[in-house]
């Protein structure tokens, strides 16, 4: 299992993009979601978000996202980048290069 | 589409998913996931991402698909070893300087794919040109590996480093553009032209195009998806150019049977030279098919 090291970002506020904030939590997955497609699409982006976060290994983490139209792949893509920077050691700069 | 009937390469910002979503839809033959000049640096790792994530779910249509990777210097493994599981058709390598760059590239390549399904059909390269060393080097580069499918000129970059103005009528590219042109036939590779960085300038873009085109390039890059119609349309055999083509092959095997290697359409000699011209717009429209492969 894996502990989130720090808070961390990904994506963008434009257009058809998701803004992922991540940040230490302590027990469970909690995700804040605002999206613009909120009541269509809201489950599936938590979804999403849940399924990346454990496939990842992790079960304790706050995640805040804010969804400007975000297809499914560019969810996912955004929450593996934050997470892989929240995840990355100090020294990577949390880029993950 | 299929090798040697791609005419428009059309390069898309990798971390920009409206964008990646939507370069499937403007008829390019290769659509380029770009994530090289177009992705800040702090931003590598979530291109990355987004493009492994776009070559796995969104549906490039006709298109092949292409990666424009960083340089072997930089973080080209790194993006290798992310994308090579979501297999992109082609692989484009910036700054290709000499016969070793593509090597070094087909080994990384061969070592992520044996990791992988063995019935997967390998990634093709294509090698992106544009500096003094690269040009040359241009012919060992071209003959460096069967694998390598096409020549592509990077003219901005090029220009930059022998220490020329770049201007429309491209005077300063023009050993560049004959010498990747002369490569690339002599090995069997494609040949693209590079971008026409000014996206409202239709007329500069056709004259360029019409250019690359009469120097023997077999297509075009693209910077802006309003640019792909003129390229494919110019790089498109025309109903008269089928009908010459059609008119020199049949002219050429009636003077074969009357025993004599040349004839004549309209007073002008057609020799096998011409004829090869006239079977490869043949072939040409053939692949492309009506409305010129576009599907639109």
């Amino acid at each position: 299992m894996k502990t989130v090291l720090r808070a961390a970002q990904a994506g963008t506020m434009e257009s058809n993009d998701l803004m992922v904030i991540v940040e230490p939590g302590s027990g469970g997955i909690s995700i804040d979601l605002e999206s613009i497609v909120s009541r269509q699409y809201g489950a599936a982006i938590r979804a999403t978000i849940a399924r990346v976060a454990a496939e990842m290994g992790l079960t304790d983490l706050n995640v805040k996202a804010v969804d400007k139209g975000a297809l499914d792949y560019a969810v996912e893509a955004r929450t593996r980048t934050a997470l892989g920077r929240a995840l990355a050691p100090e020294t990577d700069g949390g880029r993950g290069k | 589409m299929t090798a040697r009937t791609r005419r428009s390469l059309l390069y898309v910002p990798g971390n920009n998913p409206g964008m990646l979503q939507t370069g499937g839809l403007f008829g390019a033959d290769v659509v380029v996931l770009d994530l090289e000049d177009s992705v800040a640096p702090s931003e590598k790792d979530a291109a990355r991402d987004l493009v492994c994530g776009a070559l796995r779910r969104v549906d490039f249509g006709r298109a092949a698909t292409c990666v424009r990777l960083n340089s072997l210097d930089t973080f080209a493994a790194a993006d290798l070893k992310s994308l090579v599981p979501a297999r992109p058709d082609l692989v484009l390598l910036p700054k290709t300087g000499c016969p070793g760059d593509v090597l070094e590239l087909v080994g990384i390549l061969e070592r992520l794919e044996s990791l992988e399904k063995k019935d997967r059909k390998p990634i093709g390269v294509m090698a992106l040109i544009e500096s003094p060393r690269g040009l040359a080097e241009i012919n060992a580069i071209a003959a460096s590996h069967p694998r390598l499918e096409a020549l592509v000129l990077g003219a901005e970059d090029y220009a930059a480093m022998v220490g020329a103005l770049r201007t429309k009528e491209g005077g300063e590219i023009a050993l560049a553009r004959s010498q990747l042109v002369n490569a690339a036939a002599a090995y069997g590779l494609e040949s693209f032209d590079a971008v026409f960085t000014d996206a409202a300038d239709d007329e500069g873009l056709a004259a360029d195009t019409i250019l690359a085109r009469n120097l023997g390039f077999t297509g075009k890059s693209a910077v802006n998806p309003r640019q792909v119609k003129v390229i494919n349309d110019l790089f498109s055999p025309s109903g008269e150019d089928v009908d010459w083509a059609g008119r020199v092959v049949r002219a050429l095997r009636q003077a074969e049977k009357e025993g004599s290697g040349v004839a004549s359409i309209g007073g002008k000699m057609v020799d096998a030279p011409v004829a090869r011209r006239a079977e490869r717009i043949l072939r040409l429209a053939e692949k492309l098919g009506p409305g010129g492969g576009d599907g639109r």
